[in-house]
């Protein structure tokens, strides 16, 4: 079942902000204004898009490093993400976080954490309050393939599943974790069969196509608000840029490269748009023109934001 | 009044913060019903407030600091107990990376109000990954308070006023101090942080400990007291935030510093608060500040060898003799 038209096109307008938004990141970064470095999530957008678009406000995401994509795709404002980014005292987190630690506790987004994996066992706590409090909200816990093996991917999971814990587990396998491929790192194709470990439902979807992405997130959202516990989503995507900064990712074969950037998600989504006679042509320009509208709009604010006061890095350490 | 242990002050002080706000709740390995704690702390507290608020935890430090972090964040007052103070070590990315910078990471959007109790300390033979002191390197993580509570009296009060804290506190217990019995007011009370307690007023020389070694300070005193040394005993009772001003005001009364903890001298708890007295009352010491702490080494196994690395109170009276000249 696909979702409503209104949810479709709000899907494909959430993608073109974060890819037009981290191109427009990687183009600030070429002229030197973003300080520090940069791990762009374009190429992955259908994840973050389509399990976000099963949450509601009050539902949480937890995030990680390459972390823009789901804040966005969240409901983050881009103005702060973005001045975040160029370290400004209008950014979401007073410019003490930056690119990698960008959170809006207001929309349920509970922050991006610069440790790989340490978000596992976080997400697992928020559901634990989900249940203590007695509400109906989800939490969607998202990673790489990279954060599979470490130790708290183990230990949270195996928690949440134990207490059927209301969690989405959302594996965006990119296949490298940072420049080492996925098969130099586990004997399996598939981190889903992993779930199987914990007694919870793994599933393996193409992270690139974002109907996919929802469907299998929606019948998480209700396995987990039914009380039965948390699953394991495996999204096989790719990113389009290298790790960070200007990597070049000279270790990706050019073969591989091309053949996942002709699966690209949002050329896929369009086209399929199209086809399904949601969108015509002229409202999908439309929509385009607003987006990068709006991208530059987020690029002024953020450019014209005065930096904080220096001073303020003392401040915020104790409650 | 009335004595209770260190030990029942501390379920006294959960139970009485778990009736009060619904949002508090204790996690940790084998704290239910079946066992009750390794140090039996929480004993009774799952028959009264159910399995759900008093939640056995597979062996996972990590993800049960991590679940306290992520429940904190969204509005409950977790008490996370972690058996031994040594394995705080698997949980450190969770403590020191996650509950500590959170805060700050994200601007002051968020609070974390959680507690990790934790028992430190040698003297009961059981080697070196359960009997460590590990109190300084959370002194070192800004964003973490660190209540050292040495008595039955200060352990409570400490523990509610952590639990009702906004900030994660690492509330270090001792093996030792658990049967140790004092008085405690039947009535409700708070103790606040950073408010050190002068245990034992003196005039010659300022004994500066913290959980056990309070205990083994003031026996010292009375041996000192017959020699014809009278020793100030001052316990900071919180290391975040410390109480410098009690700790500088006695150096100034006494002019002589002892400080003692029971971890390894090197960038411990005594080499901070040696530091302190340095740099803000040197003018007024008579004599070099003399630290008495474990010697750079594991805690061994056999008791001869524990002994010998744990300071005692002869170490103490030793070092207040060297100062008092």
């Amino acid at each position: 079942m696909n979702p409503p038209r209104e949810k479709l096109v709000e899907m494909y307008r959430k993608m073109l902000e974060i890819r037009q938004f981290e191109e427009k990141v990687y183009e600030l970064y070429g002229q030197n204004l973003v300080p520090g470095t940069i791990h762009l999530y374009a190429g992955q957008e259908a994840v973050a898009v389509g399990v976000c678009a099963n949450l509601r406000r009050e539902d949480y995401i937890v995030s990680t490093h390459r972390g823009h994509g789901h804040c966005i795709a969240k409901g983050a404002d881009l103005k702060r993400v973005m001045a975040e980014i160029l370290g400004k005292k209008t950014g979401y987190c007073k410019g003490k976080g930056g690119s990698m630690h960008i959170a809006d506790f207001s929309i349920g987004i509970l922050g991006a954490t610069g440790v790989v994996g340490a978000g596992i066992p976080i997400a697992v706590g928020a559901g634990l309050s989900i249940k203590l409090r007695g509400t109906d909200q989800v939490v969607a816990c998202f990673f790489g393939d990279g954060a599979s093996n470490q130790g708290t991917f183990h230990e949270g999971i195996n928690m949440a599943a134990i207490w059927r814990l209301p969690v989405l587990f959302v594996c965006e396998n990119n296949l490298y974790a940072m420049g080492t491929r996925q098969s130099r790192v586990m004997l399996i194709e598939n981190i889903a069969e992993r779930a199987s470990a914990y007694g919870i439902p793994g599933v393996t979807v193409d992270g690139n196509d974002v109907l996919a992405v929802y469907e299998a997130a929606e019948k998480a959202v209700e396995r987990a608000k039914r009380g039965e516990g948390p699953t394991l989503i495996e999204c096989k995507t790719y990113r389009h840029k290298g790790h960070s900064r200007m990597d070049p990712a000279t270790y990706r074969p050019k073969e591989e490269v091309e053949f996942w950037l002709k699966k690209d998600p949002i050329p896929r989504f369009r086209n399929k748009l199209s086809e399904m006679n949601v969108l015509s042509e002229e409202e999908l320009r439309e929509i385009e023109t607003e987006v990068s509208r709006k991208i530059e709009e987020a690029v002024k604010f953020a450019l014209e934001s005065p930096y904080p006061e220096p001073e303020e890095a003392l401040k915020d350490v104790y409650a | 009044m009335r004595e209770i242990s260190y030990r029942d002050a501390l379920r006294e002080a959960l139970r009485e913060e778990m009736l009060r706000d619904p949002t508090v709740f204790l996690l940790g390995e084998d704290i239910g019903r079946y066992w009750g704690g390794a140090f039996k702390v929480t004993k009774g507290l799952a028959e009264e407030f159910g399995d759900e608020r008093v939640r056995d935890t597979p062996i996972s430090e990590s993800a049960i600091v991590g679940a306290a972090v992520g429940a904190a964040i969204t509005g409950m007052r977790p008490v996370a107990e972690i058996m031994f103070g040594d394995l705080t070590t698997l949980a450190m990315d969770q403590i020191a990376n996650q509950a500590a910078k959170i805060r700050y990471m994200f601007g002051g959007q968020t609070k974390v109000p959680l507690v990790i109790r934790t028992p430190f300390g040698g003297g009961v033979n059981i080697a070196a990954h359960h009997s460590q002191c590990l109190e300084a390197w959370f002194m070192h993580v800004p964003g973490l308070q660190v209540a050292v509570p040495s008595t039955p009296y200060d352990a409570k009060g400490l523990l509610k006023t952590a639990i009702r804290n906004d900030n994660p506190v690492i509330f270090c217990e001792h093996k030792l101090l658990y049967p140790i019995t004092g008085p405690v007011p039947e009535e409700e009370y708070t103790l606040p942080f950073g408010e050190a307690d002068i245990k034992r007023e003196g005039s010659d020389v300022t004994i500066v400990a913290t959980l056990y070694m309070v205990h083994k300070a003031l026996n010292a005193t009375e041996k000192l007291e017959e020699e014809g040394i009278s020793a100030e005993v001052v316990d900071p009772r919180t290391l975040v935030p410390l109480d410098k001003e009690t700790i500088i005001n006695s150096v100034k009364k006494t002019g002589r510093v002892v400080i003692v903890s029971e971890d390894c001298k090197t960038a411990g708890v005594s080499a901070e608060i040696a530091a302190v007295i340095a740099e803000e009352a040197l003018d007024y010491l008579d004599a070099p500040i003399k630290r008495v702490a474990n010697p750079d080494v594991p805690i061994p196994f056999s008791p001869p060898l524990e002994n010998f690395v744990i300071p005692d109170e002869n170490r103490i009276i030793e070092a207040v003799k060297q100062v008092v000249y």
